[in-house]
Parts: structure tokens; sequence; C-alpha cells
């Protein structure tokens, strides 16, 4: 007897990622930051299927007239102006405030900052940017330490979305916050995505599979030798990690269990070599 | 006339509206936003905007970032 491959039919019964009522069929977003050029930044763009890219905002160099970012992602992507610079929630307002003027930055990545060493998210600052901007109709995704009552207030003051630290921004070290993220996603009834400090595929699969909604990557694909090539890859592990989340995993056990049956054998009593 | 561009003084010619300065300073002007002495000027409002002696204006834009 033979059968083919053809005649297991695996579906992927998923949803997409619904944030703020839009639907997107990919749960990675990228970040624009430290990319060597223009070219690795679109490449990489496409490579990642990203449909959410997160880009800042600064004075122009009125000496260097540079070609602008958004010349270089696709129309279709939307654009999550981050408020990087911000050392309070009035300065994250202003930021959000001038990226809505030019017509692109109805969507707005909190993030609050006064701590130089550890780069560490201000929760409370945070709290209450969030609080201001969803009021004035702004998508609001903010970026914080993770903290279930901090993301509960988020969820009070109108996010779209929580994106807890997995660690300190561009340390690629991964999950280090990993308990505590799972108990946002537990706990907090809102897309929870993984941002800062993943450095590797498998570290985004890993979060995948805990049941983060999507994952923020920048530094990892932005840094590496062929960016285009890491984004396609933390891609596939996304997915995969996506996939056995909603596969259902077994537990963990801490004894071992055989995965063989441990009766019926072959030969009765076979003497031990 | 002398005003203040992200924090740098600069002298314009007296007609120049605010159109004409981001014009000036930047290769794509539409993804540009001002702010006039702290206020965002809309972008179809730049035309309309003169400027003045001493005035502060910051031109900002997208740049790349996570």
């Amino acid at each position: 007897m033979s059968w083919s491959l053809s005649s297991v039919v695996v579906e992927m019964t998923d949803t997409p990622l619904v944030i703020a009522g839009k639907p997107f069929n990919s749960r990675f977003l990228l970040g624009s930051g430290k990319f060597k050029n223009k070219k690795d930044l679109s490449e990489s763009i496409t490579a990642a299927e990203s449909e959410i890219v997160t880009v800042a905002m600064r004075r122009i160099d009125l000496e260097r007239h540079e070609e602008n970012i958004l010349e270089y992602i696709p129309a279709h992507v939307t654009l999550l102006t981050n408020t990087s610079g911000a050392r309070n929630a009035q300065e994250a307002v202003r930021i959000a405030r001038l990226a809505k003027a030019s017509g692109y930055g109805q969507w707005v990545k909190i993030e609050v900052i006064n701590d130089s060493k550890y780069l560490l998210p201000d929760n409370q600052e945070t709290v209450k940017a969030t609080e201001i901007l969803s009021a004035e109709g702004f998508v609001v995704l903010p970026y914080v330490s993770p903290d279930l009552y901090a993301a509960r207030a988020l969820v009070k003051a109108g996010a779209a979305a929580v994106m807890p630290l997995g660690s300190f921004i561009g340390s690629n070290q991964g999950l280090k916050t990993k308990e505590f993220i799972q108990i946002l996603i537990d706990e907090i009834d809102l897309p929870i995505i993984v941002d800062a400090g993943l450095g590797a595929p498998s570290q985004a699969a890993e979060a995948m599979e805990m049941g983060a909604a999507a994952v923020l990557a920048n530094t990892a694909v932005a840094t590496a030798q062929n960016p285009a090539m890491v984004a396609q890859a933390f891609a596939m592990a996304i997915k995969a990690g996506r996939l056995a989340y909603v596969s259902g995993l077994p537990p963990k056990r801490t004894c071992a269990e055989s995965s063989s049956p441990l009766t019926d054998f072959l030969y009765d009593n076979v003497p031990a070599n | 006339m002398n005003v203040i561009v992200n924090g740098k003084p600069k002298q314009l010619a007296s007609s120049q509206n605010l159109s004409d300065l981001v014009a000036a300073f930047c290769k794509q002007p539409r993804h540009v936003i001002t702010e006039l002495n702290g206020a965002i000027v809309p972008v179809h409002q730049r035309a309309q905007t003169s400027l003045k002696e001493g005035d502060a204006l910051e031109l900002v834009t997208f740049v790349g970032g996570g």
C-alpha cells in the first residue's frame, strides 16, 4: 500500500491579527531603524511580509537633502510612528500630533524613555499618553515593561494592543521577561505584541508559541549581514510558532512518558544483555 | 529676514512663505510636517502662511526607527 502526501490535508485554521478593527495576515511587525541603506530596508519589508512597519520622527537635516524613508515603504503597509525621543507623556503626545498632521500618522507606538542606561519604558507616563491620544482618535500601541497593572490601566486608557519588551532594546537577548509576558497574554483582552530584545527567529517562535499575537523586530534584522534573509527567517519562525500555538501544544511534563507502547513486545522473556 | 529653523538661525528673502521654505530644505515636501512658533501648520495652509522676522520653525519628517 502506498500513500501520498497530497492525501494528507493540513488546514491552517487561523484568524487574522486584528488591531483596532483592522485585519492583518502577517504577525511580524518590522522596525525600520538601523538599516545600512534603504534598499536593505525595502527588501527586508518584502521578505518579512510585514504589513506594519514602525518609523520615528526627527527634525530634518537642513544640510543634507536625503531621500525620505517613506519612499521605501510600500503603500499597503500600515505606518506605526513611534514617539522615540519622548521623555514624558507630554512630549509623546506632541510627536504623535506631528505625525498625524502628515496624514500618515494615525497609528502610534507610544515609547516614553527617560533612562539612558537601560532604555526602559516609563509605564506611568505611557498610560497617561495613551489616555490622551486614544481620546483624540489615535490607534495607540504602547511599548511597556510587562506589568499586569500597567497593562490593565492601558486597556482602560483605550490602547489597541500592548507591546511588552522581551529584553532590553537592541540587546538580542530574547525572552528574559517570559513569565511576565505570559501573564499579559493570559489576562489581557488585547493583542499582546512582543517588542524589543528578540535577536533570533527561534526567540520569535517561542513568543508566538506562548500565544503572543505578534512580534516586532528591528535590530536583529537591520544589523544582520543579510537583513532580507533574516527577515524571511523571522517570518517563517513566526508562522511556525503561531501554527504551534493554534494547534494546542501539550503541556511540559516533569517525568518521562514513552512514545512507543510498553506492552505486547514481539518477544517475551528476552534475556537482558 | 532672520528666522530660526530647527534651532539654527537662517536668513530668508522677505517674500518667502512657508511653502517656499519647505521646498528649499526638503526633497520631498509632502513628507514634511511644519510647526510655526509651536503650532502645527497643515500642508494645505503652507502657501498662505507668510513668515516674519524672528519666527521659529520646526521642520520634521519620518526616519527609520523601531
